[in-house]
């Protein structure tokens, strides 16, 4: 702790010498640190902020606090291992970190197209599941740290129900390690439709609550109109994507620019607003989500029986599931091939699993529209079965830069409503 | 009609094996024997194998492929870039065009000028640039790291690599955080893992390692690290450290 006659530190020590030294001197300026162990940085985001009265003069961000070396992890694991890791990175949008990855992989490979039709609209599916479930916990975290603990439990509760469905399909509510080079570690099990369908049906409702209670309510519209604002060239120069960037007027979407896993065969609209600010951003949501809701309706019409797994017996893990009661089990028929029918085969799943496969050397980047963002996967391979880098362009990460540019010249308070609007999720953001 | 003659000796000289043969032996090797062990000896007799790496690509035109979607614009933002960049068109040393992606290799020291171009000129408009990746390669020598750049046009749908490299006895590469403030958080983590220095970024300090902390973790030279675990009498070592395939 500092006391100068220009400024308060006060971003450490007792707060009782804090509040004696400042009333000695005559300076406005109080610097604190908001976080990183405060409820509405999302996690272990530190916040330094210079606050001048109310009013929010500096803002300066500090991460790593949950850096896990994801990345140089991977550099020690086989390709397929690396789902393992990437799911855990932004672990509120797992499948779409796992997507990323695996379309990196599959396009090093050569392989894109030889993806089963049957497990590209299975990824479909369970991405746009996940971007809802993304938004619902954005929604409920926000509301939460407004105060409208309202909000927070019914963005759970609307979230729980498609966890559920992540649960039946992939036996994990999260860190699924369900999307894998080559396709999807295992067909949706018996009743997945119909529970998809239930969510379909009743969804609609739950997202209607949502908005009636926020669309119009004016202690929310006061917290978040005209607050925390950045425009297009703003956007723009600081590599926002995203919702970001879509409430701020631009229509750029991904999954239309430059679709991946046939996203060019479904019917959706890309919401936008041209608010820039924190209210822009929630109505972008809340289109979105029903977008996405369309989009599921679709998959499931598009479902049509047959692998879901490239039919390749050096890259394909067997993907013929069964679900135990402790989560994704054995595949018994696989087992009793190799066991005692087929030698070679035995030796081939051996070699496959415990070695892995070559991925031909060079890079590739593959990029996807997740709940945030362009979430980019830079992947490098030295022709060996474990990759030579690989790198995430996280929008977390990218969109934390915009912080100064939202919160400085705002009040404190806005500081609140600015992080969560940009959504971030430490976990991806630190990796 | 004696330059297409020309043209098409040259081509055929750079495909004949024995051009070919050298030119791969002159690859570094990526690496030596099948398996990981380094304790116990290799008895499979693959200990003495080496496996190289491929030489660098020269893709020549035409990079549009029309068998490829992908490619479709590879010639037209050659072509735009080539012009907007004018004299110093020699700034890109080589293109590469594989699996539908296009590749410029970048001098470091023209690659803010390059950044410029991308960003500014109206054929080309780059708007948003993702980031930068740092590649480190061991046995390239002279270019050991390497900083990779991708740049997406929102204006005409493209999307373009740029790759540039620097020595690790001279880990120095101009920062382009002037021409797109969006890399300053990139360009301080490849800092941070790399030990690439951005000269002229407007504060390269650590982002995600603690402050005081030695070394640059993402280099090849640095160790995964962990600890041996126990389990029921039995030692299983570090991932690092485990005998598996390579």
């Amino acid at each position: 702790m500092t006391v100068t006659e220009d400024y308060i530190d006060a971003s450490g020590g007792d707060w009782d010498d804090v509040i004696e030294k400042a009333q000695a001197t005559s300076a406005e300026r109080l610097v604190v640190n908001m976080g990183p162990q405060h409820p509405s940085t999302h996690g272990v985001l530190r916040l330094i902020l210079t606050l001048d009265g109310e009013t929010c003069t500096e803002a300066r961000v500090g991460i790593g606090y949950l850096h896990t070396g994801i990345e140089k992890n991977m550099e020690y694991r086989t390709w397929t291992q690396g789902t393992t890791f990437v799911t855990r990175m932004d672990y509120l949008t797992p499948l779409f970190n796992e997507t990323a990855y695996c379309l990196a992989v599959e396009k090093l490979l050569g392989i894109t197209d030889r993806v089963p039709e049957r497990a590209n609209v299975i990824r479909v599916m369970m991405m746009e599941l996940n971007r809802m479930a993304s938004h619902f916990v954005a929604m409920a975290t926000f509301g939460m740290e407004l105060g409208a603990t309202t909000v927070m439990t019914n963005g759970f509760r609307e979230r729980e129900m498609i966890l559920d469905i992540f649960e039946l399909v992939t036996g994990l509510r999260m860190n699924h390690a369900y999307v894998r080079p080559g396709g999807v570690a295992q067909d949706l099990p018996p009743g997945t439709v119909g529970k998809v369908r239930e969510l379909l049906k009743e969804m609609p409702k739950r997202i209607q609550t949502m908005r009636k209670l926020l669309d119009e309510n004016p202690v929310y519209l006061a917290r978040t109109k005209d607050v925390a604002y950045l425009n297009l060239p703003g956007c723009m120069a600081l590599g926002v994507t995203g919702p970001l960037l879509r409430a701020s007027g631009l229509a750029w979407d991904l999954r239309k620019a430059k679709p991946y896993c046939g996203y060019e065969d479904y019917e959706f609209d890309v919401p936008v607003s041209d608010g820039g600010d924190v209210y822009a951003r929630y109505r972008v949501r809340m289109a979105e989500m029903e977008e996405s809701l369309k989009i599921v309706e679709q998959c499931l019409d598009k479902l049509e029986p047959g692998p879901v797994m490239i039919q390749d017996a050096k890259i394909g893990w067997p993907a013929k599931l069964a679900l135990g009661p402790d989560g994704l089990g054995n595949s018994p028929d696989h087992i009793a091939h190799i066991m005692s029918s087929s030698m070679e085969a035995l030796i081939h799943h051996f070699k496959l699993v415990t070695e892995g496969f070559r991925v031909p050397a060079g890079q590739a980047y593959a990029a996807v529209e997740s709940a945030k963002g362009e979430l980019g996967c830079y992947a490098v391979s030295d022709g060996s079965t474990r990759p030579h880098r690989v790198h995430f362009r996280d929008p977390s990460f990218t969109h934390l830069q915009a912080v100064a540019a939202m919160c400085e010249g705002g009040t404190v308070a806005d500081v609140i409503a600015a992080v969560a609007s940009i959504d971030p999720v430490m976990g991806g953001v630190d990796r | 009609m004696s330059t297409e003659n020309e043209r098409e000796r040259d081509e055929e000289a750079a495909n004949l094996p024995d051009k070919l043969g050298r030119e791969r032996l002159a690859a570094p090797v990526r690496r030596t024997g099948m398996f990981g062990a380094t304790t116990t000896g290799d008895t499979s007799g693959y200990g003495g194998l080496q496996v190289r790496g491929s030489a660098p690509v020269h893709s020549q035109r035409p990079f549009t492929d029309p068998d490829d979607p992908r490619t479709a614009d590879f010639d037209r933002v050659a072509d735009d870039l080539e012009a907007a960049l004018g004299d110093d068109a020699g700034a890109v040393e080589r293109v590469e065009v594989a699996r539908g992606e296009i590749t410029f290799h970048v001098r470091r020291e023209a690659l803010p000028q390059v950044a410029r171009v991308l960003r500014d000129d109206p054929a080309l408009r780059y708007e948003l640039c993702t980031g930068v990746a740092g590649v480190h390669f061991l046995d390239d020598t002279g270019r050991e790291l390497h900083a990779v750049y991708h740049f997406r046009s929102l204006t005409h749908n493209s999307e373009i690599r740029v790759e540039t490299t620097c020595p690790d006895a001279d880990p120095h590469v101009p920062s382009i955080v002037s021409v797109y403030p969006t890399n300053d958080w990139h360009e301080r983590e490849a800092w941070d893992f790399f030990g690439i220095v951005f000269d002229g970024h407007p504060a390269l300090t650590r982002i995600e390692m603690p402050d005081d902390w030695h070394g640059h973790p993402q280099r090849k030279d640095y160790p995964l690290g962990g600890i041996p675990v126990e389990y029921r009498g039995a030692t299983v070592p570090p991932p690092d450290e485990r005998r598996s395939y390579k």
